[in-house]
């Protein structure tokens, strides 16, 4: 009997890598220290949006669509505005026309007509909020609520993008069913995304009864190499189909928000990934001045994407304020954040792979469809064509892809957009070349491993993009090694009893860094250093990170640095929005940046003070002196020179080329100390993507189709390793993310009503601490990018495909190709499909 | 223990005081129907105190009742049917109590009531009554000085967003009670009942073993 129980042991151990030393050469960057924001964190002083309360605050509650597409005939309110403790109802009619956006370089965008606006007349989705009511308390609101009488005409709608394709297929919007954009005219640039119809024709759908994905015309495509030729030279082509989950972000704070206001400036509570540009996005979705805008979300409990700038549901309690004159809070359910909260746009994908007898891909042809919900258009079928290509070299690609509105809750990128689904479409194929071509599995992946500048896309004006850099190889290798991969695939039997085992690996890549942000410190006349920062605090702590290396420039210890975040108010500069795992790349540029601007004005000061020329002094050990000894004065006493010099050493002016935001915050500390503020100018050859080689290690209960992770381990290329814990926190937790889409998560909908059934936690449970191994292991190759100043790149997406992937190569490695052709991988598909030898679940109907 | 876990059954409450705001219909309908309803339905509370009489009039069922929390006797109106995370959250000010869900789905809302830990959004506020309840602003003592769990969590630098972390952390405390000397993989057994979305869980879990480490050294000194 014993060998029949899942032990959940390990038989090989992994060497361990954690505890490898980084940062050599540094003192602060590459080192673990304890962040300012975490001792509030232990003690539950630190405030979350709903922790915060307010004199007279009401409170609303919102009205959500019992359908997935309708439209609202009559509103009657008179009961619910009647009864005691209401105070009043807001409707779309009460919201803000849309604003223009005005970018940086004075292109004006227009509002586009099909977007999001918190509150609608022609709810597009099931759960999406009609009307909100605020009320003295919430009991009331909710009661207020239930009066309220609507009259809704139903309206056709669709829950799996195939449905809206066929042909005389509904349409989810009154204008069309996908996102298209026209092509860039000379005089006015790219087009703007546009809804129109398209329909297939039935002999495109024929494939469908062969259980293939169709593929009929698509809006979008590229291609690169001879295809043809590619595919003629192949000693093995595979053409798959396989279908991605929809999964809610489910952050586990919901997008509560509560606001005021004040002297004529809204003030808003709520989380954000990104503190100083959500003020710009709430001052255009209220339609008001920026300077009207104080913004405040000092902590965030998880984004993932779905809170790049915050909800556009959070103009509800401001709009609701501004009518009863008080304060409001709007507490945001977990099944109201399944509607509203955003979610990862499932794909049905097909792909035809050639390989070379060595595993080389010789060509590849690539086409999905996603599942965009019914607002506005996400990108990740455009970047999943995008990553395949740098992932895995191509000698020839063709990529199609067709965005497609339904009437299921509003997408959004979520940590990888379209990198894990790209990746996690090709590796079960590649993972299934190799053992028809006899091929290791690491060996076949470091044939087609992108390296040093490598190439991706489609060639625009006759050249192909790059990437920044790559060691990708460095990281399978090391990764393999610590895995003891070898030792793994050679040991026998796979199958003791009704166990066996399987291992998986998968390469993993995403984007990893942006340019141009500004930074902005002050050296306080008690020589303390404040660094002023507005990226978004949700628990990765570039909030904080990223300020070492202006420290480690300045030579100033950290015990002797604050760091302030989470108020706009508090006068912050330009900074990225945090998504897409630019922070660590772009904000260390503009830390280096703004710590280096800080050193130039110390040596002038100090040239200015003691004679010389400022670059014969240098900057260290919280001095400023004339190199090889001699003269000098602390940074306490600089400031307080810089702040009699006055000018551009103190704040009284700014460099031409900061943002106006960041100008703004100059000028706010003006006379307060030395400022130091600047704009990252500098070059960089390249995009920047980072890198993960992925391993997992599963052990399947044939009789039961349980499995378990036995094993796992994320070898990381995200270049210079700035906080090693917080680093590896994002390695493992994005890691877990994306295990989540192979062992369970999904969306379920009743295709007849569209109405979700997947609304709770339990329904589609994110990954439990039972889920994975006990000791997941990662390391990071702590190589420098060659094109950032610091050398550091974003993580947080690329572990997430290479997290999934594995898993399910894991899982066909223990139980043959035969078995799922769709993500998740759960214990009934594993049973009936080992049954009968085949895959037997749909294999292209959605969210089943 | 098992007698310590059981609630003290409730005796005082007339049975047939149904609050008259939330009707047994519309509380019933609420929970069974989808839509409109239930997501109302599922973070209701009154705040009579805002209502200035106009509500209290007509009976709503509060009542005042004691309780004690992290070491103090605290006064409070409450409702029949508030949980106890809403009174801690809303009516004491502890807030580091956190709604991840309010159905006993997440654990974020872990308290100890008398060294048990539970879920509070799924506790009833008039059964603690004369019960010890403890929550993560009673852990550290009175001079600052931080729980030994706190304490690994520091050390560790664990969790990311924290949001889960107070759960996490009265979880931890409650089982080393019991089992002060656990392998990661009982560890993660006992913390099972808390989902982290952030999901870095091994640095959980090993901030949390620190904890423990932390605890049996501050019992020996
Ligand atoms: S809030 Fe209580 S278990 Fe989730
Ligand atoms: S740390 Fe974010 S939910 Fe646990």
């Amino acid at each position: 009997m014993d060998n029949k129980r899942l032990d959940n042991k390990k038989v090989v151990e992994t060497t361990k890598a954690a505890e490898r030393e980084y940062g050599v050469g540094h003192k602060l960057i590459g080192k673990n220290y304890e962040t300012a924001d975490l001792y509030a964190k232990v003690t539950g002083s630190a405030k979350y949006a709903e922790d915060f309360r307010a004199d007279g605050m009401l409170f609303c509650k919102l009205l959500l669509s019992p359908m997935p597409h309708a439209r609202v005939k009559h509103i009657d309110a008179k009961a619910a505005l009647a009864m005691p403790g209401v105070k009043a109802i807001l409707t779309a009619d009460d919201l803000p026309a849309p604003a223009d956006t005005l970018t940086d370089n004075g292109t004006v965008i227009k509002a586009s007509k099909w977007g999001e606006r918190g509150l609608t007349m022609e709810p597009v989705y099931q759960g999406e909020p009609i009307l909100a009511v605020a009320a003295v308390d919430e009991l009331t609101a909710a009661e207020a609520i239930e009066k309220i009488q609507i009259d809704f005409e139903p309206l056709p709608f669709v829950v799996d993008p195939l449905d809206t394709l066929r042909p005389g297929g509904p349409n989810p919007r009154t204008d069309g069913n996908v996102w298209t954009r026209p092509p860039a005219t000379a005089s006015q640039g790219p087009g703007t995304p546009a809804i129109t119809e398209l329909k297939w024709t039935e002999s495109d759908f024929a494939e469908l009864k062969k259980g293939r994905l169709p593929m009929g015309k698509t809006p979008d495509e590229w291609t690169y190499g001879d295809l043809d030729s590619g595919f003629k030279n192949a000693a093995l082509v595979l053409d798959e189909t396989f279908i991605t989950p929809d999964t809610s972000h489910q952050t586990l704070e919901t997008r509560s928000a509560m606001a005021y206001w004040r002297n004529g400036k809204v003030y808003i509570y709520t989380g954000t990934q990104s503190t100083a540009q959500t003020l710009p996005a709430i001052a255009r979705w209220l339609n008001i001045d920026p300077e009207k805008v104080v913004f405040i979300s000092e902590y965030t409990g998880g984004g993932f994407g779905s809170k790049i700038t915050g909800g556009v549901t959070m103009i509800i309690p401001a709009l609701l304020a501004k009518k009863t004159n008080a304060p409001v809070m709007m507490r945001i359910s977990r099944e109201e954040e399944t509607f509203i909260g955003r979610a990862r746009p499932g794909f049905q994908g097909r792909m035809k792979v050639g390989f070379s007898k060595e595993g080389r891909i010789t060509a590849l042809d690539m086409f999905v469809v996603c599942d965009n919900g019914p607002y506005d258009a996400v990108g990740d079928s455009p970047s999943s064509g995008r990553i395949v290509s740098l992932l895995y070299q191509p000698q020839a690609m063709r990529w199609r892809g067709v965005t497609v509105l339904t009437n299921t809750p509003p997408r959004s990128a979520q940590s990888s957009p379209g990198g894990l689904q790209g990746i996690v479409i090709i590796e079960p194929i590649i993972a299934k070349a190799a053992r028809r071509l006899g091929l290791d599995q690491v060996g076949i992946r470091r044939i087609n491993c992108p390296e040093g500048k490598a190439e991706l896309g489609p060639a625009i004006q006759g050249k192909r993009q790059y990437a920044t850099s790559s060691f990708l190889k460095e990281a399978l290798d090391r990764g393999a090694e610590q895995f003891k991969w070898a030792e793994r695939v050679a040991r026998t039997p796979k199958r003791i009893g009704t166990t066996v085992r399987g291992v998986g690996v998968s390469l993993s890549c995403y984007v990893g860094g942006t340019i141009g942000f500004d930074g902005l410190l002050v050296i306080k006349p008690d020589g303390r250093i404040t660094f002023q920062s507005g990226i978004g605090n949700l628990g990765t702590e570039s909030v904080i990170d990223v300020h070492r290396v202006g420290a480690e420039v300045l030579g100033v210890p950290w015990e002797k640095c604050d760091v302030t975040w989470g108020n706009t108010a508090k006068n912050l500069p330009f900074t990225c929005v945090s998504g897409g795992s630019q922070t660590t790349h772009a904000m260390t540029r503009a830390a280096y940046a703004t710590a280096m601007d800080a050193k130039k004005k110390l040596q002038e000061i100090a040239a200015k003070k003691l004679g010389g020329k400022p670059e014969q002094y240098e900057v260290a050990n919280e001095r400023v002196f004339r190199k090889g000894g001699g003269a000098g004065m602390t940074l306490a006493q600089a400031a307080k020179h810089a702040i009699e010099l006055g000018g551009i050493y103190d704040g009284h002016e700014a460099a031409d080329d900061l943002h106006k935001l960041t100008k703004a915050s100059v000028a706010a500390f003006a006379g307060q100390g030395l400022v130091g503020a600047a704009k990252d100018n500098y070059p960089r050859d390249g995009n920047t993507y980072s890198y993960v080689a992925s391993f997992a290690e599963v052990e399947v209960d044939i009789e039961t189709g349980k499995y378990y992770i036995v094993d796992f381990l994320a070898s990381a290329d995200v270049g210079t390793v700035i906080h090693p814990r917080a680093l590896g926190g994002q390695v493992l937790g994005r890691s877990t993310l994306g295990i989540g889409h192979a062992i369970g998560q999904k969306w379920v909908f009743d295709p007849r009503y569209g109405e979700m059934l997947s609304k709770r936690f339990y329904h589609s449970k994110p990954p439990t601490i039972l889920d994975v191994p006990v000791d997941m292991q990662w390391s990071a190759l702590d190589i420098p990018d060659p094109e950032t100043p610091v050398g550091a790149r974003g993580v947080g997406e690329p572990p997430v495909g290479g997290g999934c992937a594995s898993v399910l190569n894991a899982l066909s490695d223990a139980l043959g190709d035969e078995i799922f052709q769709r993500a998740p991988v759960n214990a009934d598909t594993i049973l009936t499909s080992l049954e009968a030898g085949r895959p037997m679940q749909h294999p292209l109907m959605a969210h089943i | 223990m098992a007698e310590k876990a059981s609630f003290k059954v409730i005796e005082d409450l007339p049975k047939e005081d149904v609050p008259k705001a939330v009707s047994r219909r519309n509380f019933i309908k609420g929970v069974i129907t989808s839509g409109v309803a239930v997501s109302s339905a599922s973070y209701l509370f009154r705040a009579s105190s805002l209502l200035q009489g106009q509500q209290l009039a007509a009976g709503i069922g509060e009542r005042l009742i004691t309780l004690n929390v992290n070491g103090q006797q605290r006064r409070v109106d409450v409702m029949k049917q508030e949980t106890l995370a809403w009174t801690l959250r809303y009516k004491l000010g502890l807030t580091g109590t956190k709604l991840g869900c309010d159905r006993a789905e997440c654990g974020s809302c872990t308290v100890l009531i008398e060294d048990i830990p539970l879920y509070s959004c799924s506790v009833l506020t008039h059964t603690v009554r004369g019960r010890k309840v403890m929550t993560i602003e009673g852990l550290a003592s009175a001079d600052g000085t931080l729980h030994p769990v706190q304490q690994g969590v520091i050390d560790e630098q664990g969790f990311q967003c924290a949001f889960c972390m107070s759960g996490f952390i009265m979880t931890t405390v409650g089982y080393l009670k019991t089992n002060p000397n656990p392998t990661r993989q009982k560890l993660a057994h006992g913390v099972s009942g808390n989902l982290c979305r952030c999901q870095d869980y091994d640095k959980i879990l090993t901030a949390l073993m620190r904890g423990a480490d932390n605890t049996r050294r501050s019992v020996l000194g």
